[in-house]
């Protein structure tokens, strides 16, 4: 077997020293009846490279990949181009083969790398500090209730209605289960978001209030103004970024008063992957430090006097603190964090503010070209990359139909909302810098043909 | 001093800038030093060719405009190459050599799965379109599902956890739904003293009190102790099988069975599956959830932190709780995503949602290939070498260092050593910083926590025998050194990129971003944030 | 004022119905060098044996227990900015907090100076 070293005559050498007759004396603790004597159900013998790249290609085959076709989604999910040297930087067996730093001394690579991570992310989101990372977005946000909830000491939180309603699911799971007060507000087809709603549900009780920047519809709230009714409450305010690609060019949450900031970094660096690895960011005020979750990376010196990186404040995590850690995370996303930095080290602050304006320039094309369509318009009184477009049918039939004729034409909000029936015929568009004209121009022709009936 | 760069960077040199044979560069041949990406770019570069917006912004966006780009500058692609190529030689991977961590499974990480992971299907495919136009992916989960079940011998799989902490929430949240639905409200969870730390830590974040339950002289779970502590409160127990000491628990279906007599279930913690995969079935030994680490035993590489997968096993008894979403096969071999959407239609119970989306989708393909390429024979065969090396370097050492358990049988696939008998002074950690300037990354050093001063050796199964031997020549070594009182150990490393890091000082005064602005060295002196 | 103490290796010295808190030399001794110092809230009741402040450690978390129950009157400020001073300065500079006893009969159970130092010396 090509993965496994120790030759017949090794393994007899080794049994010898270490004084047993064969390798079944070294299983003498299992039960004899908890031994698997027979072969593994259906599973073949080992298979050759060549064989097994058959057997995944021919599954990798049948799925239509995004670059292949007009595609339009977002939701939480964005395709950029990411440049060449990312993925070959990240498999440098160094990066890609090393554990936690857990021994800094031969580490400094990781180590560095995260700490210049955790200045790009507390840059990019206006925050004082950001940690070196989460698994996703959605697990991102709910750690972040659980954070301000620790420093508010209050249970309360109000979801805005334009968080993902997969953040929300995940949030109103795991409060099932610890007691918080979670209100969810409901998403409404309407031009603006639920700035005014979210202010009014706030109350002396409320630990959080979560809003999404720009929200799942596309729309942007008025981030300064929900932060001062937070901040007069006692609450804080945590905004969820989806795509961070738009903070180069809509103002940092960090700025206009958010205390905690999470967002999904997949945007930069990590590309769809069907959904995951992903890469949850997190950053907050510096005066929160002690109660953030995750790992941190902090600047020190070694023994001769050199400037070096250790993982730092782990009296905050399990391993040490066990029950009373503030999470139980322990491997987050390392080599998506290394994706991450690099894209964003090879675009620079410059660089990210011109791709947000191609995505922005590509996305008013667009909603200019689909709004001309008959029974078409926009929602959105504002927009960065991602909007809603009302059709005159339920979205989820349109989307399929479109799919048969080779585009990937967005996500209908029948798909996101399954029980709000009230938004069916929303599809949210989503446009980046990958998107040509052609692409526009082919969405466009085909949603003018589905919805005047014709057949494919 | 050496004279700064043109960005203004240049290296922190600390006392080598005194020696005999100092450099210029502050860089030693193939050691190089690198500044961060922030002293060596500018605002006016960058990587990635952009063409400039030709159209002002929607005027619904005006009010919403950053006043200023971010403040991070950019670097060409040569510049770029070279900081992280630079920077990746400051670190120790498995592609080096050994890096026997235990717990941690750090094997070979096999280039097939990179190549399978990057195909378009499954690498550029959006986790929302058309599930007509994702069937191979939703077939590649559903494959590897089905393997994980046979491999573990039990009722159904939860794909989406995101590692192996998070794979733990999701079994304790089945159980708690479990429970909620025969309507007790049970509020403890007994936990092993020897247990990883993840295991009270999430048993607290799903809302549980934590008991926690002694270890025997012999390293297993005291059954006595465990039985004494079971009643009505209980809702399960969190047990670790292979153990953290490295040790197969014999008790296994005894301490399964105890607690299901008095209503509670089942909680294994799965890190420690590479030791039994082909030869025991979790199944078997009366287990209701079991978490797998895909980036252990299914190797999907750990990138210095994740990203990990942690599928969870689950009984006949948990498995109507499973969280959404999942695949399911149709009739006619179509593959079919049970989303909020459909739940309802046979998958009531389903405790909720814990990500968005599906899960860790490439480390699926990772796994997927990494079971297929093994087969039925190499998987059996990965735990035997694995528990193999690990009990020839047990064996060993077994003379120069204390190895607590080792009288009372084999080890599975680590070895356990403990720092008793050293000279006064000298320690685990002088161990693990000698085995640095050896050339090896050192074993989990003080874990498991029962074990004074514990030394836990993994090996893994793709260790070859001479690499062993290389290894154990190294550990016999500095444990003698040890034992002798030799106080260079105590300034060990010497050879590394770094010396011993002053932890403290980064603990006192955390410096968590960098503070200058680009094209500066703007990092604080060495003599602002105290070093000497 | 008379200085007692606990078998979790805090000192308290009482003047009055106020109590000043610390955690022993010889503790600190065994924890290494203290990071962070988590304090507990000023006015805030507590119950003699209550874990109402944490000393971190690089590598550790421990518990600090108040040794006589009533209410927090004071805590040092400066250790904010030099956690140090509970090692450099244990039993003095390096105090915690105050507390205002409720019951000073809870001292009684507690060591003198003496009986702490024989205490210490068994371990």
């Amino acid at each position: 077997m090509r993965y496994l070293p120790l030759t017949s005559s090794d393994r007899a050498a080794m049994l010898e020293t270490i004084g047993v007759a064969g390798v079944d004396d070294l299983f003498v603790d299992v039960p004899a009846a908890a031994r698997l004597s027979g072969p593994i159900e259906g599973l073949p013998p080992h298979a050759s490279e060549m064989a097994v790249e058959r057997h995944m290609t021919a599954l990798a085959a049948k799925n239509l990949s995004a670059g292949s076709v007009p595609f339009f989604l977002g939701a939480g999910a964005y395709r950029h181009h990411v440049p060449a040297s990312v993925d070959h930087l990240i498999q440098r067996g160094e990066f890609l083969t090393a554990y936690t730093p857990y021994q800094p001394e031969i580490a400094q690579g990781t180590l560095q790398v995260l700490f210049e991570f955790q200045t790009q992310v507390a840059r990019l989101f206006g925050t004082d500090i950001a940690n070196a990372s989460m698994y996703d977005g959605s697990t991102a946000c709910w750690e972040a209730i659980l954070m301000a909830a620790r420093i508010t000491r209050r249970g309360r939180t109000v979801l805005s209605g334009g968080l993902h309603p997969h953040y929300g699911e995940v949030v109103r799971t795991m409060a099932k289960f610890t007691q918080d007060d979670i209100v969810s507000l409901a998403p409404e087809l309407v031009a603006d978001p639920d700035d005014a709603a979210v202010i009014t549900q706030i109350d002396a009780d409320t630990s959080s209030v979560v809003v999404q920047y720009p929200d799942v519809l596309g729309r942007i709230p008025d981030l300064a103004a929900i932060a001062d009714a937070a901040h007069a409450k006692g609450a804080l305010l945590v905004v969820v970024v989806t795509e961070p690609v738009a903070l180069g060019m809509i103002e940092a949450p960090g700025v206009l008063g958010a205390d905690i900031v999470v967002g999904e970094g997949q945007s930069l660096g990590v590309g769809l992957q069907f959904g995951g690895p992903y890469l949850g960011l997190f950053g907050c005020r510096e005066k929160f430090v002690r109660q953030m979750p995750g790992r941190l990376c902090g600047q020190t010196v070694d023994a001769a006097g050199k400037r070096g990186f250790v993982l730092t404040l782990s009296t905050r995590e399990q391993h040490i603190r066990r029950e009373k850690a503030t999470s139980n995370i322990c491997t987050n996303s390392g080599l998506c964090a290394l994706a991450f930095s690099i894209h964003l080290t090879l675009l620079g602050g410059e660089g990210v503010a011109r791709l947000a304006g191609l995505n922005h320039e590509k996305a008013q094309m667009t909603f200019d070209r689909l709004a001309r369509i008959p029974g078409v318009s926009l929602l959105n009184a504002a927009y960065f990359n991602e909007a809603t477009v009302l059709l005159p049918r339920d979205a989820r039939e349109v989307v399929r139909d479109l799919a048969d004729r080779g585009i990937l034409g967005g996500v209908s909000l029948g798909r996101l909302f399954p029980v709000a029936d009230g938004l069916h015929n929303g599809l949210l568009v989503a446009v980046t810098e990958t998107t040509t004209d052609d692409d526009i121009e082919a969405f466009a022709v085909a949603l003018e043909a589905i919805l005047a009936g014709e057949t494919a | 001093m050496n004279a700064p760069n043109a960005s203004g960077w240049r290296p922190s040199l600390g006392d080598a800038a005194q020696a005999k044979n100092a450099t210029s560069s502050g860089d030693y041949a193939l050691m190089l030093e690198e500044a961060l990406s922030f002293e060596l770019g500018s605002a006016d570069k960058c990587g990635v060719d952009l063409e400039a917006p030709g159209r002002a912004p929607a005027a619904g966006l005006a009010k919403f405009m950053r006043k200023a780009a971010p403040v991070l500058p950019g670097l060409t692609e040569p510049e770029t190459v070279r900081h992280y190529t630079r920077l990746s030689r400051q670190n120790y991977g498995i592609d080096l050599g050994p890096f026997p961590l235990g717990s941690c499974t750090m094997k070979h990480n096999p280039r097939l799965n990179e190549k399978m992971a990057r195909l378009p299907g499954f690498a550029d495919v959006h986790p929302l379109q058309p599930q007509a136009t994702v069937q191979g992916a939703l077939e590649v989960i559903e494959q590897l599902a089905h393997w994980l079940i046979t491999l573990t011998g039990m009722a159904s799989v939860a794909m989406s956890p995101k590692a192996g902490a998070h794979g733990e929430l999701c079994g304790l949240l089945c159980i708690r739904a479990a429970l909620d639905a025969r309507g007790e409200k049970r509020d403890v969870v007994l936990v092993p003293e020897s247990a990883h730390g993840t295991n009270p830590a999430t048993a607290a974040f799903a809302g549980f009190k934590v008991e926690s339950i002694p270890a025997t002289p012999a390293g297993r779970v005291d059954l006595a102790a465990l039985k004494s502590k079971l009643g009505p409160n209980v809702a399960g127990v969190m047990i670790t099988n292979p153990n953290t000491c490295g040790l197969f628990e014999p008790d296994m279906r005894a301490i399964a069975d105890a607690v299901h007599a008095v209503g509670g279930y089942v909680y294994c913690d799965g890190a420690n599956f590479n030791a039994i995969v082909g030869k025991v079935r979790p199944g078997d030994l009366g287990i209701d959830a079991m978490h797998i680490n895909l980036h252990k035993t299914f190797s999907t590489p750990h990138g210095g932190g994740g990203p990990g997968a942690g599928p969870v096993v689950l009984s006949e008894a948990l498995a109507p709780f499973a969280p959404l979403p999942f695949v399911t096969r149709g009739d006619d071999g179509s593959m079919h995503l049970v989303e909020e959407e459909n739940a309802s239609e046979g998958h009531g119970q389903a405790f909720g949602r814990m990500v968005a989306f599906h899960g860790q989708m490439g480390m699926f393909t990772r796994a997927l290939t990494y079971i297929l390429s093994h087969g039925a024979d190499g998987l059996r065969q990965v735990a035997e070498d694995a528990v193999l090396n690990a009990n020839y370097v047990l064996r060993a050492c077994a003379d120069v260092l204390p190895a607590p358990f080792a009288d009372s049988g084999p080890c599975m696939h680590e070895a356990l050593f403990s720092d008793s008998g050293l000279a006064p002074g000298f320690s685990t950690l002088d161990i693990a910083k000698g085995l640095i300037d050896e050339g090896f990354h050192p074993m989990t050093v003080y874990f498991p926590l029962v074990v004074k001063g514990a030394m836990l050796v993994e090996p893994t199964e793709t260790e070859s025998k001479a690499g062993l031997d290389r290894f154990i020549t190294s550990l016999r070594s500095v444990a003698q050194r040890a034992k002798d009182g030799d106080d260079s150990l105590h300034a060990a490393p010497h050879y590394a990129p770094r010396r011993r890091l002053d932890e403290t000082l980064a603990a006192r005064k955390p410096v968590l971003v960098w503070q200058g602005e680009p094209g500066m060295a703007g990092t604080p002196s060495l003599s602002e944030i105290g070093g000497s | 004022m008379t200085r007692y103490f606990s078998q979790d290796h805090e000192w308290i010295e009482v003047d009055g119905d106020v109590g000043t808190v610390g955690i022993t030399d010889y503790a600190q001794g065994q924890l290494g060098d203290i990071t962070f110092v988590d304090l507990p809230a000023e006015g805030a009741s507590v119950g003699k044996g209550d874990a109402v402040s944490v000393v971190d450690s690089v590598k550790a978390a421990s518990d600090v227990y108040t040794p006589v129950s009533g209410s927090i009157a004071a805590v040092n400020e400066a250790l904010a900015d030099q956690p140090e001073l509970v090692n450099t300065d244990a039993e003095t500079g390096g105090w915690l907090f105050r507390v205002t006893l409720s019951d000073t009969s809870e001292l009684g159970a507690l060591m003198d100076e003496a009986a702490y130092k024989t205490f210490v010396d068994s371990l």
